[in-house]
């Protein structure tokens, strides 16, 4: 899978999308505990805010020295004894897996859940290669295991299945037997798939951050999935998006802190791991060779753009969880494996106007999303600077640009406004009749899908004061 | 005390009664009221789908219809409000026009912040026997952080219970130009709106922004459901 999930149109899309009340059903669920336990988690640590303030300084920090940063991270993962690769392209990324690939022979690789490894495409090329891949995550799992399902939500892949549709799936291709009992399932899969851990030449992980002073990767997780991924194959790379650093553990740990509870409401996760280089001489257990692969693939060219606050996100999904238009047509709507509010903004900017030019507008600005993010991204804000720039880019339709265009003239004429106004009132009156138009054509008809138009009062406020003052 | 009125492009079209009560409310708390008849609309249909270039114009137009005098500036619409708030950032790249802005944006505020925080009343002796729902609009508490004023006001209506909705902060759905362009996800949003509020029955439902109002009442009359939409100024007007 690569971060585009759809051929068809973003309409198509959520037409379908919206009428799958299983999907509907789950994530408004999801929505609503997680969005609860993250204010819990919020206000029992208490200053949340001041919390956010620091996440936010932090993040613009690296940012504002990414070079340094990056150099550091990696001069200590080859002082450890790794290999550092840093990958322009999504191509370079996958291109050098491959080569560590064929230079194990390697048949069998298994994964823990990396967002950044669905970008750039990697099981894709893994398989090409006649080596199987195994998504070890349960979530991610569930959608390789149905025949590689776009996922819908960034730390909840699977949130659009409900237990009775996974209990299908694991039945038809896994030959489950059992009820749809998640823990039953859970042990099912467990069992299934152990065998894969203790196979594998390869572990791949992504990096929720990598700590530049060690030179150490670090893996947030709920499953102990990624320490298996880590520590039985005899070679982990560790793939990450070339903006997820902190300068040391200081403010790994704050980065952790608000992590957790902005994804799930939980001051930590079960696992927190940190990898720093391969199995040395005298350690029992671990990867004998350590790969750290560094993708750009469209970050610098954010980095040096107005777009540059999204590279903040640490993936955490608190946007997604709150946001209205998400939790009516899911995250598969948005045909890429970034949705909500963050995918938004961010596979445009990765992707282009090409495929993704309708999910800036599928957005009312309520802004919820920009008061949950824990660093602070005005992600409304960025949401109307890519419409800003369709606008300039001239991507938007015709009819819309004439219209917006009529309008502002007679808006930026004060006298024409005023006539307009008045005789605009008046015609209303006549015309809206029991919520409707004679003909209800363009956004009218839009807006008479699901509402009837106001009941005018039929003459211009403007008009009303002028005759009132002069009585 | 002197104060403009802003009465934006929908309340001098369609929902003049609303205007009209603002302006009574406003001279009942001892203002004078004056209406520069220059005002246009505050560009959100424009300026929200991208097109800031386009709008420079308007907006021009708006700051000099506003500088007949230096007197408050007051709406009652919270959507307009944060518009116009945000005049400076649009025009940055001309210092002239955004400090220009800038002093628009300092002498304009929404109407119950202006009541409350501004002329320091809370009770203005209105009277509404009835359940009622509020809709926190968008605008009001996440662009204005104007979140209490309104609740202390409807507090002090005589007669009128506030009753509670499930997701009450969460968007109607309306967003301008989303209503339209995104019409099926707008609508899938104001229905589930409705049905929250239905389900505690109210005789009515009270909001600060009249857009947001327009598009409940919209989705209530389409279900025939038999709750009130009110702008908070209907509210305060009533005795």
């Amino acid at each position: 899978m690569s971060m585009k999930t759809s051929n068809t149109k973003f309409r198509e899309r959520i037409n379908v999308q919206m009428k799958d009340e299983f999907m509907r059903q789950s994530v408004a669920n999801a929505q609503e505990r997680m969005f609860a336990n993250r204010q819990i988690a919020a206000d029992k640590l208490g200053n949340w805010e001041e919390w956010r303030e620091m996440g936010m300084d932090i993040r613009n920090h690296v940012l504002e020295h990414l070079d340094y940063y990056l150099q550091q991270l990696s001069d200590n993962v080859v002082k450890n004894g790794g290999h550092v690769f840093f990958a322009q392209t999504a191509e370079q990324a996958t291109e050098y897996v491959e080569g560590i690939i064929k230079q194990k022979n390697a048949k069998k690789v298994v994964k823990s859940k990396s967002m950044v490894t669905e970008e750039i495409g990697l099981n894709a090329m893994i398989e090409r290669n006649g080596c199987e891949v195994v998504e070890t995550d349960l979530g991610e799992y569930i959608l390789q295991v149905d025949d590689c399902d776009p996922p819908s939500h960034i730390v909840v892949p699977a949130l659009h299945k409900n237990r009775t549709q996974i209990r299908d799936i694991f039945k038809e291709k896994i030959n489950y037997q059992g009820s749809d009992d998640p823990e039953e399932m859970t042990r099912y899969v467990r069992n299934h798939i152990r065998h894969d851990f203790l196979e594998a030449e390869i572990g791949i992980t992504g990096c929720n951050f990598a700590v530049a002073e060690s030179g150490t990767v670090s893996l947030v997780t709920n499953e102990g999935n990624a320490r298996l991924v880590t520590s039985l194959p005899k070679t982990h790379i560790a793939v990450m998006g070339m903006e997820r650093l902190v300068p040391t553990f200081e403010e790994l740990d704050i980065m952790i802190s608000l992590l957790c509870r902005s994804a799930v409401g939980i001051p930590l996760t079960g696992y927190v791991t940190a990898l720093t280089g391969p199995r040395e001489d005298e350690h029992c257990d671990g990867p004998e060779e350590f790969h750290l692969v560094i993708v750009d693939n469209g970050r610098s060219d954010i980095l040096g753009s107005e777009f540059k606050d999204i590279l903040r996100c640490v993936r955490c999904a608190a946007c997604v969880n709150t946001c209205p238009a998400y939790r009516h047509i899911g995250g598969q709507s948005y045909g890429s494996i970034y949705s909500g509010p963050i995918g938004a903004v961010l596979s445009p900017l990765l992707g282009g106007y090409d495929d993704f030019k309708d999910l800036p507008y599928a957005c009312s600005l309520c802004r919820s999303c920009h008061d949950v993010c824990p660093v602070k991204i005005p992600l409304p804000d960025l949401l109307l600077k890519h419409r800003q720039k369709m606008a300039q880019e001239k991507i938007t339709p015709v009819s819309e640009r004439a219209a917006v265009g009529a309008f502002n003239f007679v808006n930026a004429r004060p006298i024409l406004w005023d006539t307009t106004v008045k005789v605009g009132a008046k015609m209303a009156g006549y015309m809206i009749k029991d919520g409707k138009l004679p003909v209800s054509v363009g956004a009218i008809s839009e807006w008479n899908e699901a509402r009837d138009l106001p009941q005018p009062d039929g003459q211009s406020f403007r008009s009303w004061f002028k005759n009132r003052k002069q009585d | 005390m002197k104060v403009n009125f802003f009465a934006t492009c929908l309340c001098d079209t369609v929902k003049a009664e609303v205007a009209k009560k603002a302006v009574l409310l406003l001279e009942q708390l001892n203002c004078e009221v004056i209406f520069p008849e220059k005002q246009g609309c505050c560009g959100q249909p424009s300026l929200n789908s991208g097109y800031i270039e386009g709008s420079k114009p308007a907006m021009k137009a708006m700051i000099e219809a506003f500088e007949v005098n230096s007197h408050p500036i007051v709406t009652p619409a919270g959507s307009c409000a944060a518009s116009i708030k945000k005049y400076p950032d649009y025009l940055a790249d001309e210092p002239e026009w955004a400090a220009r802005a800038q002093k628009l944006a300092d002498r304009l505020f929404e109407l119950t912040q202006f009541v409350v925080n501004e002329i320091g009343i809370e009770k203005v002796g209105a009277r509404l026997p009835g359940r009622a729902v509020y809709h926190p609009s968008c605008s009001l508490i996440r662009k204005l952080g104007v979140r209490e004023e309104p609740l202390k006001l409807l507090a002090n209506v005589e007669g009128l219970e506030m009753l509670p909705i499930k997701n009450q902060e969460t968007c109607c759905g309306f967003g301008g130009t989303f209503s339209v362009k995104m019409s099926e996800i707008s609508g899938e949003m104001v229905k589930e709106k409705v049905a929250h509020i239905a389900a505690v029955e109210p005789d009515y439902l009270i909001g600060a922004d009249i857009s947001c109002l327009i598009n409940i009442a919209g989705r209530m009359s389409r279900e025939g459901k038999p709750v009130k939409v009110m702008h908070i100024v209907d509210v305060l007007m009533s005795r």
